[in-house]
């Protein structure tokens, strides 16, 4: 009677199967949310925008001028249109309409002739400065622009510099924004099918009641907790494996690593989700509170990781913070092996903080389901 | 309690019935002191008595979201049933549930979810079966039938601890507790309760029954005046006081007042109108 036994926990597995299986928005989510978002994301978000609009103020229209304003749109960033006054493009600039404004000061072409080095002045809105990075970095690209049409004396002399810069792009040589969304969205969407549904679906049996029948049954604690984890676990696969095949076939996502070993990392950070998932159904009274418990652990989960933002760019409390949560390092484990073909010894220092995160929450659990059911 | 007894719960809402059962199902630990359930320890043996005992929660608490059989074959299934698809069968057929056999249990009315909920409950044959407000919002033809079942169940040797607010119910035990702030205040049989309260009760028949139960509550002596369809009843504990507020209604009305025994009912009203420490002091105690 005390021991686990393998029938009540296939009963209450088939239960709980039966439920996922009844609930068709649930199941029909599971599968459609991860694709959806994405083709979603996987197309629409890019962090290296280009053809950003831009406005063009000049009084004079030279020949200089022109040989600028065809440089700028060949960098690709930025797409110039002519403005007539400084108020339009004050106007433009505020309804976000346009996100540059070049101002040409008069008399540009005899300034430049005469080696008075006029300056340019680009107003560029910068409430979204990640927005403007890449296109404020091209303008410095541009100072050899109107070399050939210059005469010789007033022409940029090419610094002798004496050693070189090459930037080699390592791992994601095109730079494609989707290739760091993909281990993200594993992440999150693993996130959201283990923390929040077991969370969920423990909360739920409290607060409809069946929890005290099911108390009040020879069932024991762990088969019960065991088979409500089980289906969402292989539903969480079954995700995994359906992002990764989109992405590959879709968005060209490189799977460098292994896949078994991915497997295995995924499995440790699934298991964090759900002891902290079960911690939190201990606490919760109602369902309410324990999407709230859970979206508590999802935000920092998201801008900390370095998936939103870049890690190293946090303060270092802020990074102290992110390494205690196991995003962070499934993050770099995701990305090593898909994108740089790690192998186990170079994961091996993140899974360990995944496991001592898990183990801690576990102990957690169990003491407080301890308290609160038995 | 003895094997085959039905025994009704009875108390105000918050006098601790829940609590009792939840106790001797060992979903709660009492603070202190203990007890005993099927002769077994209910705070150390707790997972030895589950198996024995039959719990129906005061709110439908099985799952809506699957069928009848599905329900019932999960209760099957966690209580390890040696023969679980024969013994869901029995209970089908034996419940009358046959017909309804595939429906979702949120689909039911409340009278077979109660009969659903009865039927998962003694699956697995439990020695003693804990009912906590087993009828409340079911109607009478439900609940007459849910009785007849338990009544039904009795004969086998089935011991049942019915906790209930009703009184046609507490009628139908063979023996019933009355609890107020956790403590036993009355217990014996349904007749002995009533006798032995020591309330006298009279009843009137005439007109206008209304207004003098509303001149009658306010006398000195009259615990309860309510009207009963076409009779009215008067009770206090005082007889000669009850007697004068009546003789003093007298020229009000033409009234025909005899006396009768105590209805539960009126019993029951005059225990929860009472405070706590004047109920202690009374010294019921005749259990059969």
């Amino acid at each position: 009677m005390n021991g686990f036994s393998l029938k009540r926990f296939l009963t209450v597995l088939r239960k709980e199967w039966i439920q996922v299986r009844r609930d068709p928005i649930t199941l029909r989510m599971i599968i459609a949310l991860p694709v959806m978002q994405l083709f979603l994301f996987g197309f629409a978000i890019n962090a290296d925008p280009k053809n950003l609009p831009a406005g063009l103020l000049s009084v004079d229209h030279s020949k200089y001028e022109r040989t600028l304003v065809a440089a700028l749109q060949n960098t690709g960033y930025f797409d110039i249109r002519p403005l007539v006054s400084e108020a339009e493009a004050e106007r433009a600039l505020a309804d976000g309409e346009l996100l540059f404004v070049v101002n040409i000061p008069p008399n540009f072409d005899r300034s430049v002739d005469r080696g008075e080095k006029p300056t340019i002045l680009i107003d560029a809105d910068a409430t979204d400065p990640s927005t403007i990075g890449n296109a404020a970095a091209a303008l410095a690209a541009l100072t050899t622009a109107l070399d050939r049409d210059l005469p010789q004396g007033v022409q940029s002399k090419p610094a002798n510099l004496p050693f070189q810069f090459e930037l080699h792009a390592r791992y994601n040589p095109e730079r494609l924004t989707v290739l760091n969304i993909v281990p993200g969205l594993i992440l999150m969407v693993l996130t959201m099918s283990t923390l929040f549904v077991t969370t969920l679906s423990i909360t739920r049996e409290t607060e409809r009641g069946t929890m005290e029948n099911l108390l009040a049954m020879p069932v024991r604690p762990i088969e019960v907790m065991l088979a409500k984890v089980v289906p969402y676990i292989a539903i969480g696969y079954v995700q995994v494996i359906l992002i990764v095949v989109i992405a590959a076939a879709v968005f060209g996502l490189p799977i460098r690593g292994s896949i078994p070993l991915l497997a295995v990392a995924l499995g440790l950070f699934i298991a964090s989700n759900l002891v902290l998932g079960i911690t939190f159904s201990t606490v919760a009274r109602n369902q309410m509170q324990a999407t709230q418990m859970a979206q508590f652990m999802l935000l920092p989960s998201f801008l900390l990781s370095g998936f939103m933002f870049p890690f190293k760019g946090m303060p270092v409390w802020a990074q102290w913070i992110g390494e205690l949560l196991p995003m962070t390092h499934a993050l770099r484990i995701v990305r090593g092996v898909l994108l740089k073909g790690n192998g186990l010894a170079e994961i091996a220092a993140e899974l360990w903080p995944i496991a001592a995160f898990t183990l801690v929450v576990a102990v957690i659990a169990t003491w407080s389901y301890r308290e609160t059911l038995e | 309690m003895t094997a085959g007894e039905i025994c009704g719960f009875l108390g105000a809402n918050g006098s601790g019935k829940t609590t009792t059962i939840r106790m001797l199902c060992g979903l709660i630990k009492p603070d202190g002191g203990g007890g005993t359930c099927l002769g077994l320890d209910i705070v150390r043996d707790a997972p030895r008595i589950r198996p024995q005992i039959g719990y129906m929660t005061q709110r439908f608490s099985f799952y809506e979201d699957l069928t009848v059989a599905e329900n019932l074959d999960f209760v099957a299934g966690v209580y390890e049933l040696d023969n679980p698809r024969e013994a869901v069968r029995a209970i089908i057929d034996r419940m009358g549930l046959v017909d309804r056999t595939n429906q979702l249990a949120g689909e039911l009315s409340g009278g077979w979810k109660q009969r659903l909920a009865l039927a998962a409950c003694v699956l697995h044959k439990p020695k003693l079966l804990l009912l906590d407000e087993p009828t409340a919002g079911v109607d009478a033809k439900a609940r007459r039938e849910f009785w007849d079942l338990i009544h039904d169940m009795a004969v086998d040797g089935l011991t049942v601890l019915v906790s209930t607010h009703y009184m046609d119910e507490a009628a139908r035990c063979g023996r019933i507790v009355y609890l107020s702030d956790g403590k036993i205040v009355v217990q014996g049989s349904p007749d002995e309760v009533a006798r032995g309260s020591g309330l006298v009760t009279y009843e009137a028949t005439g007109a206008d029954l209304d207004l003098a139960a509303r001149k009658l509550r306010k006398m000195p002596g009259v615990e309860a005046a309510a009207v009963f369809g076409s009779a009215l009843h008067a009770a206090g504990m005082d007889r000669t006081a009850l007697e004068q507020a009546i003789k003093s209604l007298e020229g009000g009305g033409a009234l025909v007042w005899h006396e009768v025994a105590p209805e539960l009912e009126d019993v029951f009203i005059h225990l929860l109108s009472k405070p706590v420490e004047q109920q202690a002091s009374q010294p019921v105690k005749d259990a059969a």
